[in-house]
């Protein structure tokens, strides 16, 4: 959440130990179900909520963590929930595609593809009428440009001047499908055939993403329509965790060398002096210590409360047994 | 005593709920202009600020929806027909009903979908004339199908206070029912009622087969002492007044306006019969399996479950056991 070179350095480093860290623990078993690693696309979510406010309101994706994080969610809380723990942002229910946390405005990672987009708009829309100014910023893929859905929003977003950011985050591949062979013209033109503005920026770089947040947000805020931002990325390690084991082969060795070689948290440490890095560094490693380790040490839930929180009303479902 | 129709009855749960409650407001396709004749008035009544004309944009804006619950409001989306609801089941189901669990009770998505005119409408044919609410009873959202007047008022209004998803569908076979009304009240969900007390068998009927079945246990009773249980609310389902009848009556006949394969009728059958040793095999009058509404009206009329149907089901009842 913060502007200055540290802070932006820190997100980005804690969104990637983060994700190693939890890597491991899929790796241990511990995480179930796998992660969709953010590996390599931490400066989009880093850059873009360093330009929000705390109260403003953000969707994320099933490649959701570094979201999460960046917009000020608790390590500690967000690994439990990875961890299916009863501490967990969202008690254990969520797990790491569903992680939320209304708290800090995030209205959730979601893993059906470009249904955020909808979602933001309403709430945005729904917090404007009550006189609050926030704005909103929904992160999806490349793929998502192709849900019908996800273009129905950006019209309504466009006709009611809802002040939300598509952030779009072009790795280059849908799950395995690379865009080329995905997306018929361009990701901006889908924007601005809806009269919204629309700009490509390095998604590699946190403060290039940063600025080109703080100018739309602006806009935004001061009476503007949602824009989208094009931001060009790569995905450093597979679509999912189990994409190693089931060998999937479809990117060439030297593209992934080449993307990898532009490394965001390379880039933005670049900035900082070697002692403010070392010391980043070193407050990161703490942190997650302490998140793996107060994600070990809870309790798994109860199964008699599997159902608990289905209806907000309290209607209690009845059992399948017996 | 004031003489109100089904459809303004429904009118009226709108106003009254816009009025008591400042979250509450309407979106959805020609809803300005009342094309459907429900929501007639209310944009002079409210304004364009709570009676909101939507795009043709079914999915965006029922999850649009699900996103101004989760800021606060208190969203009603009016669908012009039942078959939008197979395009937004996806909105409704993986999002609006999921959210409140998988986020660990951090949210709560009051959005209520109403659905005037579902089921047949003579001559709309295959793609209008769908009643899909036991697609929502299987998933667990809240259902309810008001059979009378003071239900559509009454079930409506709950259906907005409540605090999750409701789908509120409002039988074309109902709209135009007039009835004589003095007090307009609240009707809790997941209570039904007995329509007409009887001893022998008991016909559950939902939304407007009620009228069938209240006239078909009229022309019988001479023969047969037909007791008329209306759940209301399909889910959660009255188990309790549903199994408390057919312990009296001791048999039990369905009449539904859905298809056939996994639809509601066999729900209440089974919950019955989990309970319930019955002196006869059930029965359910329903569609067909899979069943397309036909255009030409002989044809539509064929696949709905009509009182002759459900005649010879309760009589059949009676002859088994």
């Amino acid at each position: 959440m913060s502007a200055d070179p540290v802070g932006l350095y820190r997100t980005v480093r804690l969104i990637r130990r983060f994700e190693e860290r939890a890597i491991d623990l899929v790796h241990a078993g511990t995480i179930v179900g796998g992660i969709h690693p953010y590996l390599g696309q931490e400066g989009i979510a880093a850059g873009v909520c360093a330009a929000l406010r705390a109260d403003d309101l953000v969707t994320g994706t099933h490649r959701g963590h570094g979201h999460v994080l960046a917009k000020g969610a608790d390590p500690a809380r967000m690994l439990a929930e990875l961890c299916g723990r009863s501490t967990g942002l969202n008690r254990g229910r969520g797990g790491s595609m569903h992680a939320a946390d209304l708290g800090v405005g995030v209205l959730g990672a979601n893993a059906i593809v470009g249904a955020g987009g909808a979602i933001l708009t309403g709430a945005v829309w729904a917090r404007r009428r009550r006189g609050d100014d926030v704005v909103g910023a929904s992160f999806f893929g490349d793929g998502a440009v192709n849900e019908g859905m996800l273009l129905e929003a950006f019209n309504l977003a466009a006709l009611w001047r809802v002040p939300v950011l598509f952030v779009c985050e072009n790795n280059g591949y849908a799950t395995t499908m690379p865009v080329a062979g995905a997306v018929a013209g361009t990701i901006t033109g889908r924007a601005e055939a809806f009269g919204m503005p629309a700009t490509v920026v390095d998604g590699q770089d946190p403060e290039t993403v940063r600025a080109a947040t703080a100018a739309a947000v602006a806009r935004m805020r001061a009476g503007g329509g949602p824009e989208l931002v094009e931001a060009r990325t790569y995905r450093f390690d597979a679509h999912h965790t189990f994409e190693h084991v089931v060998r999937l082969d479809y990117r060439p060795p030297d593209e992934v060398a080449a993307g990898r070689a532009r490394d965001p948290v390379e880039i933005q440490g670049a900035r900082l002096s070697t002692a403010d890095r070392a010391a980043v560094d070193a407050e990161v490693e703490a942190t997650l210590a302490a998140a793996v380790e107060f994600a070990l040490a809870s309790p798994d839930p109860d199964p008699a409360g599997a159902l608990d929180h289905l209806y907000a009303s309290g209607l209690v479902a009845r059992t399948g047994g017996g | 005593m004031p003489r109100l129709s089904y459809r303004r009855a429904l009118t009226r749960a709108l106003a009254d709920e816009l009025t008591r409650d400042d979250a509450v407001f309407l979106l959805g396709e020609d809803i300005r202009v009342a094309a459907s004749n429900v929501t007639s008035g209310l944009l002079k009544r409210f304004g364009p600020d709570r009676v909101i004309d939507t795009p043709l944009s079914e999915q965006a804006f029922t999850s649009f929806a699900t996103g101004a619950a989760l800021a606060g409001l208190r969203p009603v989306i009016e669908f012009q027909i039942p078959s939008l609801l197979f395009l937004v089941f996806e909105q409704i189901v993986n999002h609006a009903h999921k959210f409140p669990l998988m986020t660990g009770g951090q949210c709560a998505v009051p959005v209520t979908y109403l659905v005037p005119g579902s089921g047949s409408r003579t001559g709309w044919a295959g793609q209008h004339s769908d009643h899909p609410y036991s697609l929502f009873a299987h998933v667990g959202v809240t259902t309810v199908v008001p059979a009378t007047v003071a239900d559509a008022y009454g079930l409506l209004v709950s259906a907005i206070r409540c605090d999750d998803p409701v789908v509120v569908f409002a039988p074309a076979g109902a709209l135009d029912l007039r009835a004589d009304v003095s007090d307009l009240d609240p009707v809790p969900l997941g209570r039904g009622v007995v329509r007409r007390p009887g001893a022998d068998v008991t016909v559950v009927a939902v939304g407007h087969l009620v009228h069938d079945a209240l006239a078909v246990a009229d022309e019988l009773a001479d023969q047969v002492s037909v007791e008329v249980f209306d759940p209301r609310t399909l889910y959660p389902l009255d188990r309790d007044g549903l199994v408390g009848s057919v312990s009296r009556t001791g048999r039990l006949v369905v009449v539904d306006d859905s298809n056939r394969s996994c639809g509601i009728a066999a729900e209440i059958i089974a919950c019955v019969v989990e309970r319930v040793r019955l002196a006869a095999p059930p029965r359910r009058v329903t569609r067909p399996d899979g069943a397309v509404l036909p255009f030409a009206p002989a044809l539509d009329r064929a696949v709905q479950p009509g009182r002759e149907q459900l005649r010879a089901a309760i009589q059949l009842t009676m002859k088994d056991g």
